[in-house]
């Protein structure tokens, strides 16, 4: 059959950089989708997206010109009513009417109810081009973006930004399609001030047509561009770029034909603190930093132009007339912002919201002082100190300086503190309470810091979760689950022994929460398995440094030959508590076993191994040393296997039964304190 | 050189030509362009209209006392409202920059992603920044929604940031050096205002009095919606009187907010205040508005 090759083109109005990747995959996966639906997902077929703001590209090769023709078999009357003295009746002589041919050439086929006529429909496969024409309009509809919007009118169609023409050809020809008032066409259009508005185009010449008009469709090759111009740029120049993946990604999907430019500014805007000029040009200018040979923050930048070049410098001197203004705004503020003190600005929080219901800023951060002091308590740290680190870190959001830059937050008020001459302590714990912002991001790097970052991030899990404004989905604006990553990554990074169940109280779906992002951490950051990560959590958790010696323990201890056998009885043995309802019993003083009813044989050196192990596993779980407790207690599996293998536990006598029961609970409460070994899924059982 | 005004005159005259009215400013203090009538009642229902103005937005707290080159408590914005929008408007949109001088060719132009929203007003639309070598020039939104209600066509709104376009042509860093007219600096025309009113706004105005006047325009204008259902004749309710109570509640809100008054619980609970206003003329005025044409 004739293969052809496919090119889609949806012309927008230009779509958010951050969109345009995820969109294209998902245009994809419909596309595939669609191709298998309809038996057109033929060997060979090759699918590929690409795009640029203005446009959402798929192209395919040798899709199929059509489908393959289908064959059903269509059933008629009972062959027991079809006959009647040796002619047709009247149903089989309908059923052939209906498939247009004569009784004479109906078929028998054999069914479950017995034997029927029946007749081979064959069907035609469709023609390619009619299957997408009318399937694109809807496909491209439901490609997904975070936010859309309307602009023919009311009620009419959703995308991400105005659908301004479509290009849709398989091979030479047009597939026809009406979309939001666009019609599909072979025309494409250039850049929008250096290309043509009209470009007629072929699946086989696209790229090299759009590229003579100056818009490289593919994302990898605006990528290389930059990366090779820079490069370029700085030959001989004694400058380094500092690499900065994320803004390289964001002015890939900003421009359709990108060109670095180098330009400078006045030294003596150095003398402002370099996290304020790095702020400013990356995430308000979009420009790339530059240093110079030995590290330091040259007076330099690199703007990326959606354009082909600057030959007047007409462009650069206005990135730098931009900047100039920017930073004069950050001097004044730098200045104004030092002649009142940090404290001073205490007060003013009164007045900057942190949520309607949960009061102003002033508010959280005497709560947060309060909070940071506890903990510092506890960790026997210097309480008033934290304390004063703690009530200084808001205090930035009234300065000029986070009011215009507000990632700046934070930072911010660190470099003012230190600039007042409070001590190392208390200027870094305001500067570093916002870490960690992501997976990457370090966590603070002294003990101040990472309380009052705990602090700040406690108080807003609590107070949030108390009205109710839990994360669901996609939204979580107040990023809640970014700030309970925070609190466990500092937690168990910072090796801090706190109690966090108890800090959180008796929330219980905030407790659920924090379980979701444990498991989260443990599994994904940390690459511990999922079932030891059940089990330890099973186990119950509040210090988590604690819970994760337990999951080290866990791990190292699971590959021993004794442990897997074990946790497989354990879990025989749960289910044994359950079916006769006894609760495996917590650990404790006192026992309730009746060492006089044991048998002698399997029952009574169970009992004694379990009594040796105990002893030996508290000792060991006082000293935190839990992997030789783990091989403890794996060393019991002997004895329960023999156990098993000879004593009925469902005794007829009910008091032999009953102490029989109360064995297997302490044995399982005692030893589960660790980890939950009935919640591991042995070799045995994945197959 | 292009004056500030010669600038102004121009953009009006592209406008104008496309069908534009020229209106000119409302005079009334607002905080920005969309909230004066021409936008915030005309984007309602579905009669086209094409509008184009100056309307100098007074934002009390972003005033600098005329000593920060850049940041003023009164600038100008050329609103734009071409309803419904146009499917070639970005292209109209560059060629209005054109028409003031801007050689695109010579330049980089970016439309970054900046959704527009006011919640005062009920009210969103989605759109970009203008960047021109890095500098942002205007505010392109496409409304979605209006005093709480789905847009039945979409308009689109450009603002212009005027003082950033002229210094752009001009080539002057500080605002106060452009030229205004032939020979007289935009200091010369403003800076007295930017000075008094920052004094004023920060230092002197009279919370009181302030809060006072808030209830009362609050008042006059639950009045009249409280009115506005038994009215048996509706075409001739004063719903234009009662929206422009609305604009004074929402300068007197921003007032105080420069002055610190406001506490947070209050704060909110303002906006609320003067939103439940607004939704309620933008609602009766589309009922108005469709009685007349039924």
């Amino acid at each position: 059959m004739n293969r052809l090759p496919l090119l889609v083109e949806i012309g927008t109005e230009e779509i958010p950089d951050g969109m345009i990747a995820p969109a294209l995959e998902h245009f994809r996966q419909l596309f595939a989708g669609l191709l298998e639906e309809q038996r057109l997902a033929a060997e060979g077929v090759r699918l590929q997206t690409d795009g640029t703001p203005r446009r959402l590209v798929l192209r395919a090769e040798n899709l199929p010109e059509r489908q393959p023709d289908s064959e059903e078999w269509v059933l008629g009357p009972p062959v027991a009513a079809a006959f009647r003295d040796g002619g047709p009746t009247p149903a089989a002589e309908g059923f052939a009417r209906k498939m247009g041919v004569t009784p004479a050439e109906l078929e028998r086929r054999q069914t479950s109810k017995g034997e029927y006529l029946a007749c081979r429909k064959r069907t035609a496969g469709r023609p390619t081009r009619e299957i997408l024409a009318a399937a694109l309009p809807e496909l491209i509809l439901k490609i997904h973006f975070p936010k859309t919007m309307y602009w023919t009118a009311r009620g009419g169609p959703r995308f991400i930004r105005p659908i301004r023409w479509l290009v849709a050809l398989l091979g030479d020809q047009v597939v026809p399609f009406e979309l939001a008032g666009v019609r599909s066409g072979e025309l494409s259009r250039g850049h929008r001030l250096l290309g043509a508005r009209e470009i007629p185009v072929r699946p086989g010449d696209y790229l090299e047509a759009l590229r003579r008009n100056y818009v490289l469709v593919s994302a990898a090759e605006r990528r290389r561009r930059i990366e090779s111009e820079i490069t370029r740029l700085l030959e001989g120049s004694g400058l380094r770029l500092r690499p900065d993946p994320e803004l390289l990604e964001s002015l890939v999907y900003l421009t359709e034909y990108p060109t670095p430019i180098l330009g400078r500014f006045e030294a003596d805007y150095l003398s402002l603190p370099e996290e304020v000029l790095v702020t400013v040009m990356r995430h308000h200018q979009r420009y790339f930093s530059l240093e110079d040979a030995q590290g330091r923050l040259a007076p330099h930048f690199i703007a990326v132009m959606n354009a082909a070049g600057d030959p007047e410098g007409l462009v650069r001197q206005g990135h730098e007339r931009v900047l100039r203004a920017r930073f004069n705004d950050a001097r004044f503020f730098w200045q104004l912002d030092r002649q009142k003190k940090l404290e001073d600005r205490l007060p003013l929080l009164a007045h900057v919201t942190y949520q309607a219901r949960l009061g102003s800023y002033l508010d959280k951060a005497r709560r947060m002082a309060r909070l940071a002091g506890r903990l510092a308590r506890r960790l026997k740290a210097d309480a008033a100190l934290i304390e004063r680190a703690a009530l200084l870190a808001k205090c930035d959001l009234t300065t000029e300086m986070v009011k215009e830059f507000t990632e700046l937050q934070g930072v911010m008020g660190g470099l003012y503190a230190r600039q007042e001459g409070q001590p190392e302590q208390v200027w870094r714990a305001v500067y570093e309470h916002y870490r960690p912002e992501s997976m990457e991001d370090p966590i603070p790097s002294t003990l101040a810091g990472r309380l009052v970052s705990l602090a700040d991030k406690l108080d807003s899990l609590q107070g949030c979760f108390r009205l109710g404004l839990v994360p669901s989905g996609s939204r979580d604006p107040f990023a809640l689950r970014r700030a309970a990553q925070g609190v466990v990554r500092i937690l168990v990074e910072g090796g801090l022994p706190l109690p966090l169940r108890k800090l959180i109280g008796r929330d219980r779906a905030l407790a659920e929460f924090f379980e979701d992002r444990l498991r989260y951490y443990f599994r994904e950051v940390r690459g511990f398995r999922y079932d030891e990560v059940n089990a330890a959590l099973a186990a119950g958790w509040d210090d988590l440094t604690d819970l994760a010696a337990r999951l080290e323990a866990l791990a190292a201890v699971r590959p021993t030959e004794n442990f897997e056998p074990l946790a497989a009885s354990f879990k025989r043995i749960r289910n044994i508590l359950e079916q006769a309802g006894v609760a495996p019993a917590p650990p404790r003083r006192t026992s309730a076993i009746e060492p006089g009813r044991l048998e002698p044989g399997p029952e009574a050196e169970l009992y004694g191994a379990f009594l040796r192990v105990r002893a030996r596993v508290k000792r060991l779980r006082r000293q935190r040393q839990y992997a030789p407790a783990l091989q403890a207690i794996a060393s019991l599996r002997p004895a329960v296997d023999r156990f098993f293998d000879h004593v009925l536990v469902n005794a007829p006598d009910p008091a032999l039964r009953q102490n029989r029961l109360t064995l297997l609970s302490e044995l399982l409460g005692e030893f589960s304190a660790i980890a939950d070994f009935s919640e591991i899924v042995t070799t045995q059982e994945e197959k | 050189m292009q004056t500030f005004q010669d600038i102004l005159m121009r953009l009006k005259q592209y406008w104008g030509s496309r069908g534009c009215v020229i209106q000119e400013p409302y005079d009334l203090e607002v905080g920005a362009g969309t909230m004066c009538p021409e936008t915030f009642l005309r984007v309602l229902g579905p009669e086209p209209y094409r509008v184009a103005y100056i309307q100098p937005s007074r934002r009390p707290a972003d005033g600098r006392y005329g000593e920060n080159p850049n940041r003023l408590y009164k600038h100008w914005q050329l609103q734009v409202i071409l309803k419904p929008s146009p499917d070639d408007i970005q292209d109209q949109y560059l060629a209005s920059l054109e028409a003031i001088g801007i050689d695109l060719a010579k330049h980089d132009i970016k439309f970054e992603e900046d959704n527009w929203e006011s919640p005062t007003l009920g009210a969103w639309g989605i759109g970009w920044q203008v960047m021109l070598d890095g500098l942002e020039i205007t505010q392109f939104t496409y409304f979605q929604q209006c005093g709480g209600l789905d847009l039945e066509v979409v308009p689109v709104e450009l603002t212009y940031g005027m003082e950033r376009l002229t210094a752009f042509l001009q080539g002057k860093s500080s605002v106060y050096d452009l030229e205004w007219a032939e020979g007289v600096s935009y200091g010369q025309v403003r800076l007295a205002d930017e000075v008094q009113f920052s004094v004023y706004n920060f230092e002197l105005a009279d919370v009181p009095t302030l809060w006072k006047l808030f209830r009362l325009h609050e008042a006059e204008c639950g009045r009249l919606l409280e009115a506005w259902p038994g009215c048996p004749d509706k075409r001739r309710f004063p719903l234009l009187a009662a929206y422009d109570q609305v604009l004074k509640c929402s300068h007197l809100f921003n007032l105080l907010d420069s002055r610190g008054a406001l506490s947070v619980t209050e704060r909110v609970a303002v906006i609320g205040r003067v939103r439940k206003l607004a939704v309620g003329v933008a609602q009766a005025w589309l009922q108005q508005n469709r009685k007349e044409t039924a």
